[in-house]
């Protein structure tokens, strides 16, 4: 394996890259290549994240004060519906696989593409699809239900029209999603390198891998719930409509089955990511890899069994109450055995403070306060008062934004000169880091003292003794708000104006580090070699490229990862 | 006959796989997963079915007479054939043998298209008899061709006869005892079926559906369900959900028959080998899933 | 077994070649099992019943996943998926029964609301 030869770096083409290879509109919406799907995907998620993150703002704007403030009631339940609708499933669902996970996955694993590359561009183009009805929902009056539908008022109470094509949205979403977590699984399975070995991947890949399942088991199970629900508010037959002999809280057990496990869809990759930015970004070996691994697949499998934690105020039976209850304790430990190793990989670690890790940093913190305060929800006795107040928005934002998109965001800067071949402003990058965690933090620990005060959730007006506490957080999403459009401000700038990206500038052991930033189209010329991917002693720091690169002292073979 | 490319790929070889085993490998693997989520599909409707049996258990033993079940057992066996012919057409790509490749998917598709229509029949007939589901189910005849004139009347049911000799000789019996001690008690209007004769109250309180256990009921001699004093409550959920879980079937039949299409054209293409048969294969795979979800629902709706 | 044997030689393609012989004897059994079935079905043993017919029908469902969809012949872990799909299934399965039949006792007897509506409607 050593052997004793110049250690040239992998020889690439002169400035070809997957950005360049071929140019033309149609050569991008046509594109087979899993890069430009993952930048497609990203240019789209991105830009839901921001229309839905409008709607948000306007709900907290909305909220500032008891009583109307910009908008009525009727428009305020439209405007939280679509603001969790949009995010959950055209944003947060999709994000990390979809478009960081298309972009590395097939890079880091070794292989030239993912396994079905066109299934791959239909994924995308079902999101799309499903994009357009979501938007042609809002257009035909919009969606007052929450993001949840539950019947009988989504079947028969509301006068908003938009429930069968929200309806139709989802279902659409799911199968982009199912598709995009087969690709995948297959992709690991089939396409790995020789070398490439179950335990010689970088744990995003095992995270993916796990999402797959995921995506692949639970959705279809959504999938048959918003079809059902269609044909109950299209014909009114009577399947979970109580005047008609339906059973109402049979659709609750038909749409957490899925919903329960879509939370773990939306963190485990994100988790994944927090491995790679933690022991990079602290050039230290990964504390306890195969922990963190056969967690992944733990929480995966675990999260089919907590689904009615959902439901303890629903009329579900006592007996399923405490079954799911304890169930929900269980599930809380391979999360904690994770954020347990990230510590000790940072311990002793040669910390860079650079945004990827003040957001993984900021990770530890906001995950820590969401996951355990999911235990104060999934206790019986206490949920009975925190249910459905801002308790339970608190905790959610504090896992889904707080932890998996800041993850996601993460990602995005740590892999952005890799996908763009350029550098961000790392000053302005740790001004927007700041102001998201202390915007955040403000608005939604704010939330946790509104539940536990009585506050209820989807609520246009309020007691005036809560007015403080909202104003509070109204003025932390504000906060919030300035660093994410600065984020946006200073990356697009980067495409411009930034600094070329050297093929290594974290000093990162995994694959994706051997190619060049942007990557050749290709990926790879050769097929790599891998080593630990968690093995750092390897690199060092090149002052002129300002980039990390194998060690002048130490021989090793051209692609050797 | 494959032709190679400059890197001595087979045509068939996508280019970001090594080997065609490796193709065969990853398609098979993508195939056995969109299977598993097309089971996942279907269980949603099987947890509703299971969940309004385990329930409701007289309301599918009303709701099966209502079904033929010679059509069910001639539309399973159809589907068992077209599932051999099928698989045998894969065993022949495999082999390299065109001609009987193309007549064995023929012969799926015939069997899709007789599945087909003899649910199309299934269907037209339920909606002429009126068995809708939801509210629909309880229109009168006289919406359609058929009038009340078409069905027996209770009175002349034979169980409801000797059921209201039996409620007589019991009225007759206790008015001899004396003043009766408690109000006897009648099941409130609300809960009973439609109408209010007395054979039929006597049916109800006599507990409906046990008084016709063993009897063979042919259409003939069916009451209309608006006039079946056995009717139990909210019975159209049955045809709910025969409706829905039949129909999601019979959707994924068609879609099995467009494939199989496909395939045949692929088939006159000469587009498969026994180095590329994997089309065939995967096809086959989606096939016999339908084919499967219907071994279940033949027993689950009419049989039991 | 002699089966086995004989298509050895048919390895030369990507995939194991099912012979027709093994497909049609399949197809045979199933036809049987159709026939017990449907006859089965005129006895009457009471709740036993549903546990018959699933019991056949899983088992014709398992010659056809075996040896139409040639599981019997394919990598294992082709099999775990399939398998796992159904572990869901019951698992959805069995956490929404219990759930229902135990809040069962709490919902209101007799005709839905909208149906008891339709129906003395139609008295008039």
């Amino acid at each position: 394996m050593t052997t004793i030869e110049a250690t040239k770096p992998i020889p690439e083409p002169a400035g070809d890259n997957y950005l360049t290879h071929t140019t033309g509109i149609m050569s991008w919406l046509g594109t087979l290549d899993h890069k430009r799907i993952g930048i497609m995907y990203l240019v789209s998620v991105l830009t839901s994240f921001f229309v839905a993150g409008i709607f948000g703002l306007l709900v907290r704007t909305e909220l500032i004060a008891p009583g109307q403030t910009i908008v009525d009631a009727d428009t305020y339940n439209r405007l939280f519906t679509l603001h969790g609708a949009i995010m959950v499933f055209l944003v947060i669902i999709p994000s990390v696989p979809a478009s960081l996970g298309n972009f590395v996955l097939p890079i880091m694993l070794g292989a030239k593409d993912v396994a079905f590359p066109r299934l791959n561009l239909f994924s995308y183009y079902l999101w799309v699809t499903g994009a357009v009805f979501a938007v042609g929902a809002i257009l035909m009056g919009g969606v007052d239900t929450g993001w949840t539908f539950y019947v009988p008022y989504s079947t028969t109470g509301t006068a908003m029209g938009g429930v069968v094509m929200v309806a139709t949205a989802v279902f659409i979403l799911g199968f982009s999603s199912i598709f995009t977590g087969m690709n995948f699984i297959v992709t690991i399975h089939r396409l790995r390198p020789p070398g490439m070995t179950w335990f010689r991947m970088p744990l995003f890949l095992w995270a993916i891998y796990a999402t797959g399942i995921l995506q692949v088991m639970a959705t279809p199970v959504i999938g048959i719930t918003v079809a059902l629900l269609a044909v109950e508010r299209s014909f009114g037959i009577g399947i979970f409509d109580p005047s008609l002999g339906g059973d109402p809280v049979l659709f609750q057990h038909f749409f957490w089955f899925y919903s329960h496990p879509a939370v773990y869809i939306m963190i485990l990759p994100a988790m994944g990511i927090i491995s790679e930015l933690i022991s990079v970004h602290s050039h230290k070996h990964i504390f306890g890899y195969k922990f963190i691994a056969f967690s992944s697949v733990a929480i995966a499998i675990f999260s089919f069994l907590v689904w009615g934690h959902h439901m303890f105020v629903s009329s579900q039976s006592p007996l399923m109450n405490v079954i799911f209850s304890a169930i929900t304790f269980s599930v809380a430990i391979p999360s904690a055995v994770k954020v347990f190793n990230w510590l000790a990989t940072l311990y002793k670690g040669s910390i860079s403070l650079n945004t990827p890790m003040l957001y993984a940093l900021s990770f530890l913190f906001l995950f820590g306060i969401g996951g355990l305060t999911g235990l104060h929800l999934g206790t019986l006795a206490t949920d009975i008062h925190l249910h459905d107040t801002y308790f339970v928005v608190a905790h959610f934002h504090y896992v889904m934004m707080g932890s998996a998109l800041i993850a996601m965001i993460g990602g995005l800067h740590h892999w952005w000169p890799k996908m763009t071949g350029r550098m961000y402003s790392e000053f302005w990058g740790r001004i927007a880091c700041g102001l998201v965690f202390v915007g955040f933090n403000v608005t939604f620990f704010t939330q946790f003292v509104l539940g536990s005060k009585g506050m209820p959730r989807r609520y246009w007006d309020y007691l005036p003794e809560f007015t403080v506490y909202h104003v509070v957080s109204t003025i932390g999403s504000y906060v919030m708000a300035l660093g994410f459009f600065i984020t946006a401000a200073y990356l697009i700038h980067s495409l411009f104006g930034g600094r070329r990206a050297p093929a290594n500038p974290w000093g990162g052991r995994s694959l994706e580090w051997q190619c060049t930033s942007p990557p050749p189209h290709d990926n790879f010329a050769t097929q790599p070699h891998v080593g630990d991917c968690y093995d750092f002693s390897v690199l060092e720091w090149d002052e002129q490229e300002q980039g990390y690169h194998w060690r002048h002292d130490l021989a090793h073979e051209p692609g050797e990862g | 006959m494959t032709t190679v490319d400059a890197h001595g790929h087979p045509d068939f070889l996508q280019h970001h796989f090594d080997t065609p085993q490796q193709q065969f490998d990853a398609g098979k693997l993508g195939m056995w997963m969109f299977l598993a989520t097309e089971v996942l599909l279907f269980g949603g409707l099987f947890v509703g079915y299971a969940v309004w049996r385990g329930n409701h258990p007289d309301l599918f033993k009303y709701g099966s007479q209502f079904l033929d079940t010679t059509l069910g057992a001639v539309n399973t066996v159809v589907l068992i054939l077209s599932s051999l012919t099928m698989a045998a057409a894969v065993t022949m790509a495999q082999r390299n043998r065109r001609g009987p490749l193309i007549i064995l998917l023929a012969l799926t598709l015939a069997g899709a298209g007789t599945f087909l229509v003899i649910k199309y029949f299934e269907y037209t007939h339920k909606f002429h008899e009126g068995w809708y589901p939801g509210l629909k189910f309880y229109e009168p005849p006289g919406t359609d061709s058929r009038t009340w004139a078409d069905y027996p009347t209770p009175a002349l049911h034979p169980a409801a006869v000797q059921l209201a000799e039996e409620q007589s000789r019991d009225v007759a019996a206790s008015f001899a005892a004396g003043p009766v001690a408690e109000p006897t008690t009648v099941a409130p209007a609300a809960s009973g079926p439609a109408g209010l004769s007395v054979e039929r109250l006597a049916v109800a309180e006599h507990g409906g559906v046990e008084a016709y256990e063993g009897e063979q009921e042919h259409e003939e001699h069916m009451l209309h369900p608006l006039q079946d004093p056995t009717r139990p409550d909210n019975a159209h959920m049955f045809f709910n959900i025969y409706f829905m879980m039949t129909g999601l079937h019979g959707v994924h039949v068609v879609v099995g028959g467009l494939v199989i299409v496909w395939l045949m054209i692929g088939a006159l293409k000469g587009r498969f080998s026994s180095q590329y048969f994997t089309p065939v294969d995967l096809g086959g795979l989606y096939w016999h899933i339908v084919d499967l979800i219907w071994i279940f629902l033949f027993p689950l709706f009419y049989l039991i | 077994m002699a089966s086995e044997q004989s298509h050895g030689a048919e390895h030369q393609g990507v995939g194991h070649v099912v012979p027709i012989s093994i497909l049609v004897k399949t197809a045979a059994a199933l036809l049987v099992l159709t026939v017990i079935t449907v006859w089965i079905a005129d006895f009457h043993f009471g709740p036993a019943n549903i546990w018959i017919a699933l019991g056949i029908a899983s088992l014709k469902g398992s010659l056809v996943v075996l040896f139409f969809m040639h599981l019997r012949y394919d990598r294992p872990f082709n099999g775990l998926v399939f398998i796992s799909s159904m572990a869901f299934v019951a698992l959805f399965i069995s956490f929404a029964l219990t759930d229902t039949s135990e809040y069962a006792p709490d919902v209101d007897t007799g005709n839905a609301p909208l149906v008891q509506q339709k129906l003395e409607t139609l008295e008039q």
